[in-house]
């Protein structure tokens, strides 16, 4: 057994347990590789052995063979409702898959707050807000409010951090603004809705007003929500995203991290 | 099944209520707001709207308030301007308004002719209006004759199932809506565009691009309620349509949901301060005009106390939205509305790992169903603690349609699996409706075969909520509606009196105040 070929967790050592293949990752289904999935689709047609043969083909074109589709419902006239099950072809090689990744190490509340006093040697500023037309504010407050999120403090709680939080609907150049008068080291931005990719393109007018300012290296820039990750952040030309479960310690570890790392380099 | 509650302590927190909304009541009846002028006009028949240089349709209701607001000649009210116009000109309503939009014409201006020939030309255009909408409730009460109504006004059939289509244009929203309407749907609403309560005029014609929602227009509203009406007379079943008449244009929806036909409004006193920052006595002011719109159309108005347990935390919570639900229905029985119309809002909104949270869950719903014995109760599903997870999402949405059932909600809005991920797709709501209709259909009637152990776990719950509430209401009794929004009574949030959006908006009424047609709104329901 090597690193990336191994016995699954608990697995007898038994000449007929398969082991996990990092190279040619497969979904597990009821053994080893054997990469079955389960599907499920609408398509715009009446039941018929026609529309489930459709249904059959379209998943063989995704890849599946040995594809079985095992329930095709009328929806409503016009549309039929399909779930199907089959097993994946293709693999992964897990271990070629490289994730960017936010620069941090995740800290608890007195490391934080003693890293900024011996560190920074003054309390930072972090300003946030939604913006654009979005109202969501619950996932910005679990990130501010004193309370905070599943038994992690808010960044409102940090002797050491000082935390304006705006609210939602903010426009842009609002946020901008505001950071200015405040003299933030970080910009936190939530996001929520992102139908037409409206969130993408709010971050990158963002940057763009920021830009256009000579804003952009004045402080870090975050972004946060349930359909953000750190790469598309990037992407956007913030320097760093949380999805879903962020925790406020999270943020606060990598804001702490950054601002040392910008000190460093200054010197 | 009933639960044992402290009648003294209802009656009290419905006597706080009644205090309560005399006061904002005092304040409501001295002012208007822009939106409820522009509703005004709406109702005399001023429909249109013209094209600007960006390509936009700005509408002609807009265009002559603006230009009253700018001359400072509001305070009169816009009709008494839009009809001494008329007189003098000797031009249609509609001819006026688009001189008005052109530019071409300033109200102001012209002319003042005797007040009592240009409030009676107002009073004819108003009382057409009018006319026109007690007419459309004349024809929901005509389709409702042969077409099956599933919503039975003493609760002994299952809650009206009621769905969203979102996708931001009418025309693709047609046809999941009827898709909907056939896998069991009773009641289709259109979710709106995002913002668009924040835009201050309606948009015009029908639309094809809108963001997590539709653009609510009046032409949407038409196409909607012709392709309803068509599956309702497929179907034997009236399928009622929903819209939101929150926002800055809170009124005007409500003035084109009653002239197009709607059902149902989401129409609360509160949400629009709460959730979109809008100003405190713009939406009190505005909530007001609304439901007496509602009440004479017979919409069944569905208001937002759900909404708190999004922001706040649903187990520890409860009371405030019982004790907003007593301010909600204090606010529309002052705008003219009956109980059997007030869809009360509420929501299953506790984290699902609560020990025994599915107890305390159906105390809450039945507490509310045994507080307002009358009202169409809108229930909410699961949407904060909803995740990724589908296959559990499908599973809590299971246990809501139950405690739904149960404890006899009157609107029971569907969970869907996905409702941490996207607007629904049309596979989702198929699936969340089978779901539903297996377990309304299988539990039917196992509300009346239960009965709540005295002092158990249930009863104890219900009773500390109730008490909670009252303990609230005394408070806001104490320092005044305003104050108590300001000091984050509900939903943890904070707004000040004067701030939000929309306050610029409002305006004091002059001694000559004219509305047609808020009068004629009041004889029609004061004759009732
Ligand atoms: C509550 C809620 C509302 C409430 C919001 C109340 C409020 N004041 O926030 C109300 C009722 C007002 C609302 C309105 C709307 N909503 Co809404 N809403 C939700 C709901 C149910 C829960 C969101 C939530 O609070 N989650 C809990 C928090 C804690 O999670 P979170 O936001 O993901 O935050 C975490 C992380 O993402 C991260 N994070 C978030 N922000 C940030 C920021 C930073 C800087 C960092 C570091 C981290 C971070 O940390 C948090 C903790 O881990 C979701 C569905 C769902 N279950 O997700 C829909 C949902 C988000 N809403 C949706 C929509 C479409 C709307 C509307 C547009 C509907 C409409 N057409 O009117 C309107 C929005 C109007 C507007 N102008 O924005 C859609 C979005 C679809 C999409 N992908 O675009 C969803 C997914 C529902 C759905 N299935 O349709 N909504």
């Amino acid at each position: 057994m090597s690193k990336d070929s191994f016995l699954p967790y608990g697995a007898p050592n038994h000449s007929s347990v398969k082991p996990v293949d990092l190279k040619n990752l497969k979904p597990y289904g009821d053994a080893m590789n054997d990469g079955r999935m389960q599907v499920n689709f609408t398509l715009p047609v009446e039941p018929s052995p026609e529309a489930q043969e459709a249904a059959a083909e379209l998943m063989r074109k995704m890849g599946f063979v040995d594809v079985k589709i095992v329930d095709m419902q009328k929806a409503s006239e016009g549309f039929s409702f399909f779930v199907g099950y089959g097993a994946i072809n293709h693999s992964v090689d897990f271990t070629k898959i490289t994730v960017l990744k936010v620069e941090t190490v995740f800290k608890g509340f007195d490391e934080i707050n003693e890293l900024i006093r011996t560190k920074i040697k003054r309390k930072i500023r972090i300003i946030g807000a939604t913006t654009g037309f979005d109202a969501h504010t619950v996932g910005l407050d679990a990130m501010f409010n004193m309370k905070g999120y599943k038994g992690d403090y808010g960044l409102e709680r940090y002797p050491m951090i000082e935390a304006k939080n705006m609210g939602a609907q903010v426009p842009n150049i609002e946020l901008l603004e505001a950071a200015i008068k405040m003299n933030a080291d970080a910009i936190m931005v939530s996001q929520v809705v992102t139908e037409k990719d409206c969130h993408i393109n709010n971050l990158k007018d963002l940057m763009v007003l920021a830009d256009k300012h000579g804003w952009r290296d004045r402080f870090i820039f975050i972004s946060g929500g349930p359909r953000l990750s750190h790469p598309l952040s990037v992407e956007c030309g913030l320097d760093a995203g949380f999805g879903t479960g962020t925790l406020p310690s999270h943020v606060a570890s990598y804001v702490v991290d950054e601002l040392i790392r910008r000190l460093e380099r200054k010197k | 099944m009933k639960l044992r509650l402290n009648k003294t302590q209802i009656a009290q927190c419905r006597s706080i209520a009644k205090v309560v909304s005399r006061d904002v009541g005092k304040m409501i009846s001295q002012h208007s707001t822009v939106a409820i002028e522009r509703s005004a006009l709406r109702v005399m028949g001023i429909c249109g709207a013209h094209k600007k240089a960006d390509g936009q349709f700005y509408p002609h209701a807009n265009a002559i308030v603006d230009q009253l607001e700018k001359d400072n000649v509001l305070a009169r009210g816009a009709s008494f301007w839009l009809a001494n116009a008329m007189l003098q000109l000797e031009k249609s309503a509609e001819d006026v308004a688009a001189l008005v939009a052109e530019d071409k014409l300033r109200l102001s201006e012209i002319p003042l002719q005797k007040k009592a020939a240009v409030e009676k030309t107002a009073r004819a255009l108003a009382k057409a209006g009018v006319t026109k909408i007690v007419e459309q409730k004349k024809n929901r009460k005509n389709l409702l004759k042969h077409l099956d109504d599933p919503h039975d006004p003493s609760f002994k059939k299952p809650p009206m199932k009621y769905v969203i289509v979102a996708s931001g244009n009418i025309f693709e929203d047609v046809v999941q809506a009827r898709a909907a309407a056939q896998a069991g749907a009773d009641v289709i609403a259109v979710i709106r565009s995002t913002a668009q309560s924040l835009l201050d005029y309606v948009p015009h014609g029908s639309t094809t691009e809108g963001f997590g929602g539709t653009y609510a227009t009046q032409e949407n509203f038409r196409i909607m309620r012709r392709a309803l009406d068509e599956e309702s007379e497929k179907l034997g079943r009236y399928i009622r349509l929903t819209n939101y008449s929150s926002g800055l244009c809170m009124p005007e929806i409500a003035s084109l949901a009653a002239i197009e036909r709607l059902d149902f409004l989401l129409c609360d006193s509160l949400y629009g301060i709460l959730f979109r920052d809008i100003n405190m006595k713009r939406t009190l002011i505005d909530q007001h005009f609304s439901r007496m719109m509602c009440a004479l159309s017979e919409i069944f108005i569905n208001t937002g106390e759900d909404n708190y347990l999004t922001t706040a935390d649903a187990v520890e919570n409860g009371h405030q939205v019982l004790a907003s639900q007593f301010l909600n229905e204090r606010f529309a029985l002052d705008a003219h509305m009956k109980e059997s119309f007030m869809g009360l809002g509420h929501a299953m909104e506790m984290n699902p790992w609560h020990p025994n949270g599915i107890l305390l869950e159906i105390a809450r719903a039945q507490m509310t169903r045994d507080i307002f014995p009358k009202a169409p109760l809108k229930y909410m599903p699961p949407t904060r603690h909803m995740e990724g997870d589908i296959f559990f999402g499908h599973v809590y949405d299971a246990i809501f349609n139950l405690v739904s059932v149960m404890t006899k909600q009157g609107i029971h809005l569907l969970g869907m699996p996905t409702e941490a991920i996207h607007t629904p797709l049309l596979g989702d709501r198929y699936m969340a409706l089978k779901s539903c209709n297996y377990i309304f259909g299988g539990a039917a009637d196992l509300g009346d075969e239960l009965i709540f152990r005295p002092n158990g776990k249930i009863e104890k719950w219900s009773q500390k909520v109730l008490k909670e509430s009252l303990q609230l209401l005394k408070k806001i009794e104490r320092i005044g509606l305003y104050r108590a929004i300001e000091e984050k009574c509900f939903a943890e949030v904070s707004r000040s009196l004067t701030g939000g959006k929309g306050f610029k908006g409002v305006f004091e009424k002059h001694a000559e105040y004219f509305n047609p047609v808020q009068d004629a709104l009041e004889v029609e329901l004061v004759k009732r």
